[in-house]
């Protein structure tokens, strides 16, 4: 079944089909948030989420997550804190506006593995790869992606200043 | 016997766009079963050659089932069931 992106169709030039936009907007000290995330625990992967109010796709609420997986090719929230999370969200009228993680060898594109567990339709999905400086400063991959019953879309990423 | 269970996003093609539905079942995997029954297709995106899937996780009353007996947790009535997709994946 076609998942229906609610939220994205946007109405066009009269006449013209809607048009896909897919965009993330994000605020600077989150983007931040996540690539610091990323380089600290280089060359380990490092994950989390950022909550928004539900339907809203606005990502304001970082939570950075432990990857139980502890590993430079492999997350994965540990099982109690993924529970915890979705109930604050639940509590809140939250929901994952964006999940992230980083890459530490590879490109900041989604591996098969991603895309075969990607479960959050609504999600943004963003890749940060920390392969060039690791744990250093210096520029990092940043990219996001839509992935909708195994079909990546990349999207342009829109950082508002504060 | 009356057991809430939650359903994520993903899932709630199968249920009519439900958050949470009522099921019944002595056990976790009595209770998939009843699942199944009143919204087909949902049994195979949470059981794989009849274990559950390695990605799916199930909490009854907070706790994982893979500590409580896994499809064999026993259930009674006003148990609170979530299912959550494990949020996962790498560059492996």
């Amino acid at each position: 079944m076609p998942w229906c992106p609610t939220g994205w169709a946007m109405p066009s030039a009269a006449g013209a089909p809607p048009r896909l936009v897919r965009v993330l907007t994000i605020p600077r000290a989150t983007y931040d948030a996540i690539v610091a995330h990323a380089k600290r625990d280089h060359p380990d992967e490092a994950c989390g989420i950022v909550a928004g109010p539900e339907g809203s796709d606005r990502p304001e609420r970082f939570v950075e997550m432990v990857n139980a997986a502890g590993s430079p090719t492999f997350y994965e929230f540990d099982s109690t804190d993924l529970l915890q999370l979705y109930k604050e969200m639940d509590a809140n009228g939250e929901e994952p506006v964006i999940v992230y993680h980083s890459h530490t060898a590879t490109e900041a594109y989604p591996s098969r593995t991603d895309i075969g567990l990607a479960s959050e339709p609504n999600a943004h999905y963003v890749l940060v790869s920390t392969r060039e400086h690791g744990n250093n400063t210096g520029p990092v991959e940043f990219r996001s992606y839509r992935i909708v019953d195994g079909v990546v879309t990349e999207e342009k990423i829109i950082i508002k200043e504060n | 016997m009356a057991i809430e269970v939650k359903i994520p996003t993903i899932l709630r093609t199968y249920t009519g766009g439900e958050k949470a539905v009522t099921a019944d079942g002595a056990s976790l995997s009595a209770l998939i079963d009843d699942l199944e029954a009143n919204h087909p297709g949902i049994k195979d995106r949470l059981i794989d050659n009849g274990d559950l899937r390695r990605f799916v996780n199930v909490y009854v009353n907070d706790e994982d089932v893979r500590f409580i007996g896994g499809l064999e947790a026993e259930l009674k009535d006003g148990d609170q069931v979530v299912v959550l997709p494990a949020v996962a994946g790498g560059a492996r």
